[in-house]
């Protein structure tokens, strides 16, 4: 569950749309150590397919996904 | 609250389909011919999300693409009044002088809410690795010189280098 995964760094994309989570996602992924956790918030409605897309390609992991009130929360462990 | 691993998801979905993971297209070579501001744009986003995604990128700037690979066209990228079915304006309005700027300032202020400027998404294309190409025959008979140039363009290409890239077995060509 989300309060056991160890966040490294959070990223807030609120308000932001496509592409800017992905490439602000992709960005800081880079910074980040193998195995590392990544916490993303977004608010444009096409993140999860987006997120989807993005981790299949790359490789990174999408460990948690969820979606409360249009607001979508991602934990993406470093590949 | 629902919560997934999309992971799962994704690896579930590889297994269905051993294709996804063998013949899942790594290069993205797109042909720029347009100059304005409703055609550059999807071409830069899918460029910077290529890149992003872990893709190799290879943009080509033809025609009037090229326009905005050179110092004087990059911030100067409009969007016409007319022949625009999406336009909020009939086309009889859109010919009077003065509406390509107005047209123009309405629509890049909205998205600059949303989007880097166009510049800016052209150095953002290149910080992801995507490649910059000025086609040469479009020089020539648009008159544009190396000199002209912004920096940020990688090379002067023809069709046959394109084509080359564009015959690769896991590229995805798009003309825009």
């Amino acid at each position: 569950m989300t309060e056991n995964i160890q966040v490294d760094h959070v990223l807030d994309q609120k308000g932001l749309l496509c592409p800017m989570p992905i490439i602000n996602t992709a960005k800081e992924i880079s910074k980040l150590s193998q195995g590392q956790i990544l916490k993303v918030i977004t608010t444009d409605p096409g993140s999860k397919p987006d997120f989807k897309a993005w981790a299949r390609s790359t490789g990174n992991i999408i460990e948690t996904f969820d979606e409360s009130e249009k607001t979508f929360t991602f934990h993406i462990r470093k590949a | 609250m629902k919560m997934t691993s999309l992971s799962q998801e994704i690896e579930k979905e590889i297994e269905n389909n051993q294709d996804i993971k063998n013949l899942t297209k790594d290069r993205l070579v797109l042909v720029v011919s347009k100059g304005t501001v409703d055609m550059l744009y999807p071409a830069l986003v899918l460029a910077v999300t290529g890149a992003a995604m872990g893709m190799k990128v290879d943009l080509y700037f033809t025609f009037w693409g090229l326009n905005v690979l050179t110092k004087k066209g990059v911030n100067k990228v409009k969007i016409p009044a007319v022949g625009n079915t999406g336009m909020p304006m009939p086309n009889i309005v859109g010919v009077l002088p003065g509406m390509t700027d107005l047209a123009t300032k309405m629509m890049k202020g909205k998205i600059a809410k949303f989007w880097p400027d166009i510049y800016d998404m052209i150095k953002e294309a290149k910080a992801g690795g995507a490649k910059l190409h000025a086609c040469s025959p479009t020089m020539g008979f648009m008159g544009v010189k190396e000199e002209d140039f912004i920096p940020e363009v990688d090379d002067i290409v023809g069709a046959s280098a394109f084509l080359g890239w564009a015959s690769e077995p896991k590229a995805l060509t798009l003309f825009i």
